[in-house]
């Protein structure tokens, strides 16, 4: 099945996109905390995309993806019209969503996105949530309105304290761990900062649950290439998570394991540079 | 078939063309070039029509063989694989990757003393010839009986049973998880073994008879079967063996690790061989250890070799004899320079800095077969050695996918999670739900699986008939 683009918008320059996808048929099966897995074209590699929306009414998700390779660059040369070869979802097993009390998501950078869908689902089952989300400067904060809408608070965090505190998303969790507790934590981010979410929420004992961004390639537990440790056991990304108990999670086997192809990776992408430069610097 | 005078024995198979072994390490071609005309003329003459027809017994599908190879010898190519066709949906594939040593030909009158007729050879031959020459129709299709039936999975299960309920008029969707149907014959089988444009033209002509094969459609995720159900008459599940196995040995997540589904779908779905033409990425280095003894095994280290490792190593904890691989598989591997570790066991995979670097095995004592078969062979201590490597395939096998039956209620399972299904009509514990293939049997070969899609396909129809 391919998919139509049917909106985009760069929602922070020069490299995060925003996309509406057509797809009837995931988006009422589709549950906060999934993901889809896509392949722009014949030649191209599979990826997963978490799922930032989705909206069965209209027959849409919303992805939002930030340009850093190949694939992902290729993506946002893609217009509102285009189709996607392949979208294959709704993969993972969904978050579990249930009433604990308190609530407090963590985003990093983008990875404030996925947990938009899963604020939502966290506040319609009666939870009080609150979001720490952070980023280098002001520039790159995405999502913070919206965030705001259906979340009971959202503090901001910067590297510089151009916007809200001064400090990393860590520090500001800290806090409001130290000031209110909590009953649930939650961190989607990168892995570097999702491993120091759950290191600063050990000493609390809240429960913090991590989505896992492995290299994936099948995405339905064929290829085991997404393969995590957690609590000693292998556990296949794609299909026992993305979520995980983060305090049970191996952090150095998946920062590891998420750099096995670096080197063809950075090959591929200067390849596809080279014989796109033209769509490459017109940006959009 | 008449046998006035005794027939000459030929004692051995006529040779068939393949690309020279030196040449075929760096590309991926197929290495077997099949038989010329010539050559399956000459093949053909060796068979006597044994009038027991033996060799029929050996082949899960009961393909017609001495009526086929008879047509062969008078030159009727054509009529030689419409005999084939009538039981056998995909004669190019199985020509190429049944084991024929322990099926048909293992049954062959002639093996007795001499080698077996290439029956595999020639079903290929009749199968190449066919597409070659353009004449590759589809058959006749009844009007149509508006039932509807859902297949789960594309392998050679879900191919065969589509087919043939489509032959009898019902209208089937295919529904396939990933972006390119054909199940394992797409995704695990390697090029230079079977040529996906084989595959893909089988597929092909599935889809003129009326098929129609959704793509990225998980079932258990975007429909469940119970769901399917609701719009479909009757469902077949046959989703596969593809859970891979891992030892559960110290190292095994190092980077450089690979299943062997991973490294086979990199390279034969991703086409990583052609990256960075393609996107996707494979690593093998220069030396790689590929634990295990199957078809797997084998298509996993001489893909390696393809991909530019300079050695590799396969590691086995059985003999020679064992080897569950076919045995023209094991040979062109040997012929290209995989070496064999035969008795040896992995330990524990020793690595620097997140990377593999080498394989620790230990040696098995007791591990040649004796006469009651299997021993369980048992390490030597002491005999630990260790093999450089860049990379190490696991190829130990494959467990039941637990997607589907997850999510399908009261669906009854074996105690190692097939799904528990009835030999002779893949009936399950649920009304109007078959299976067939790998997820009932575990992993087994092409042809059994056909066979399975076959035998539901036909209590499919006669379920949708009425007849219960
Ligand atoms: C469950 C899950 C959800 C994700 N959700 C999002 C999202 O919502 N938005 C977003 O922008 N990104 C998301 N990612 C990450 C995204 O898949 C990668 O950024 C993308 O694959 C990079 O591809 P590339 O060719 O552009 O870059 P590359 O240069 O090929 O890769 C850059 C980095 O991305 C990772 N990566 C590469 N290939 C894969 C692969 N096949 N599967 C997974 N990771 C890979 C590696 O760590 C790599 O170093 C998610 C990943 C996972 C596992
Ligand atoms: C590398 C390799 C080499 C082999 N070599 C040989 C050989 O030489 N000779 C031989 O006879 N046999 C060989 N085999 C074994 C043979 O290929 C299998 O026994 C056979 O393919 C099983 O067929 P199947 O239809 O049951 O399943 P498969 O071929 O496994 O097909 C199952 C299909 O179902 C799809 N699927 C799974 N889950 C879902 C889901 N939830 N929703 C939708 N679709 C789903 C999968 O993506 C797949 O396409 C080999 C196997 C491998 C892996
Ligand atoms: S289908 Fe396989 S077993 Fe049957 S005759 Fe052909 S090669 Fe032999
Ligand atoms: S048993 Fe051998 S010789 Fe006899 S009919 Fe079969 S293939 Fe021919
Ligand atoms: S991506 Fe292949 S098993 Fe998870």
């Amino acid at each position: 099945m391919s998919a139509k683009i049917i909106e985009k918008k760069l929602i922070r320059p020069p490299d995060v996109f925003y996309y509406k996808v057509s797809a009837p048929l995931i988006s009422k099966k589709a549950r906060p905390g999934q993901f889809v897995i896509i392949r722009l074209n014949e030649k191209g590699e599979r990826i997963p995309l978490s799922l930032a929306d989705i909206n069965p009414e209209e027959g849409t998700i919303s992805l939002i993806v930030m340009a850093i390779g190949k694939t992902t660059s290729e993506m946002a040369t893609m217009k509102a019209g285009d189709e996607i070869l392949d979208l294959c979802g709704p993969l993972g097993q969904p978050t579990h969503i249930e009433k604990t009390g308190k609530v407090v998501l963590v985003g990093g950078g983008f990875g404030v996105a996925p947990l938009y869908p899963i604020a939502k689902a966290f506040k319609a089952a009666g939870n009080e949530v609150v979001t720490v989300m952070g980023a280098r400067s002001r520039d790159l904060l995405v999502y913070e309105k919206e965030m705001n809408a259906v979340c009971d608070r959202v503090v901001v965090t910067t590297d510089d304290g151009s916007r809200g505190i001064k400090g990393p998303v860590t520090a500001a969790l800290e806090q409001e761990l130290s000031k209110g507790g909590a009953d649930l934590v939650m961190a989607v981010g990168p892995a570097i900062m999702m491993k120091f979410v759950c290191r600063t929420t050990e000493p609390f004992k809240v429960k913090t649950i991590v989505s896992l961004n492995t290299i994936m390639i099948d995405g339905t537990g064929m290829c085991g290439g997404c393969r995590v440790r957690v609590g000693g056991e292998t556990k296949f990304a794609c299909a026992d998570g993305p979520d995980f108990d983060g305090h049970l999670v191996d952090w150095d086997m998946l920062l590891g394991r998420q750099k096995m192809y670096v080197a063809q990776e950075k090959e591929s992408f200067e390849a596809w540079k080279k014989r796109h430069a033209h769509a490459v610097s017109e940006g959009e | 078939m008449e046998e006035k005078k005794k027939p000459k024995i030929i004692p051995a198979k006529t040779p068939v063309p393949e690309q020279a072994p030196l040449a075929r390490r760096s590309n991926f071609k197929e290495v077997s070039l099949g038989y010329t005309k010539e050559l399956a003329l000459e093949e053909a003459s060796r068979c006597f029509g044994c009038k027991n027809r033996p060799c029929v017994g050996g082949c899960p599908v009961g393909v017609p063989i001495p009526e086929f190879i008879a047509f062969l010898k008078a030159g009727e190519f054509q009529k030689a694989i419409n005999k084939i066709k009538e039981t056998n949906l995909l004669p190019a594939v199985c020509g190429r990757v049944c084991p024929q040593e322990n099926q048909c030909e293992k049954f062959c009158t002639l093996a007795k003393k001499h080698e077996a007729v290439a029956i595999g050879r020639l079903e290929r031959f009749a199968a190449d010839w066919e597409r070659e020459n353009g004449k590759g129709g589809t058959p006749p299709l009844p009007p149509p009986t508006g039932k509807k039936v859902a297949v789960v999975g594309s392998g050679p299960a879900g191919l065969t049973c589509a087919y043939d309920l489509a032959k009898q008029g019902h209208k089937v969707f295919i529904f396939e998880a990933l972006h390119a149907p054909g199940g394992v014959l797409f995704y695990g089988i390697p090029e230079f073994r079977l040529p996906k444009d084989i595959v893909r033209r089988e597929i092909e002509s599935l889809r003129k008879m009326g098929v129609e094969i959704v793509t990225n459609a998980v079932i258990g995720k975007l429909i469940t079967v119970d769901e399917l159900l609701d719009d479909y008459d009757a469902v077949f599940i046959s989703t596969g063996a593809g859970l891979p196995k891992f030892m559960n040995i110290e190292g095994e997540n190092l980077n450089g690790v690979y299943s062997a589904n991973e490294f086979l779908t990199r390279v034969n779905l991703m086409r990583a061989y052609q990256f960075p033409e393609y996107d996707t990425p494979i690593r093998v280095g220069e030396r790689v250890a590929v634990v295990g003894g199957g078809n797997v095994a084998m298509d996993a280290a001489r893909n390696a070799l393809r991909l530019g490792a300079r050695e590799v190593t396969l590691v086995y904890r059985r003999s020679e004899v064992e080897l569950p691989a076919r045995k023209e598989e094991v040979h062109h591997a040997r012929e290209e320079g995989v070496r064999f570790e035969l008795c040896v066991n992995p330990a524990r995979i020793i690595g620097g800095n997140g990377w593999v670097e080498a394989i620790e095995c230990v040696r098995m004592d007791l591990c040649e077969a004796d006469e009651s078969g299997r021993r369980s062979p048992k390490p030597i201590t002491g005999s630990e050695f260790q093999i450089p490597v860049d990379t190490v395939i696991m190829a130990i096998g494959t467990g039941a996918n637990p997607l589907v039956p997850q999510n399908t209620k009261g669906l009854a399972l074996t105690k190692r999670g097939y799904i528990a299904a009835d030999e002779e009509t893949g009936k399950t514990s649920r009304e109007g739900i078959y299976a067939g293939g790998d997820i009932v049997t575990g992993s087994a070969t092409v042809i059994s699986a056909m066979g399975a899609g076959r035998r539901a396909a036909r209590a499919i129809h006669k379920y949708l008939s009425g007849e219960k």
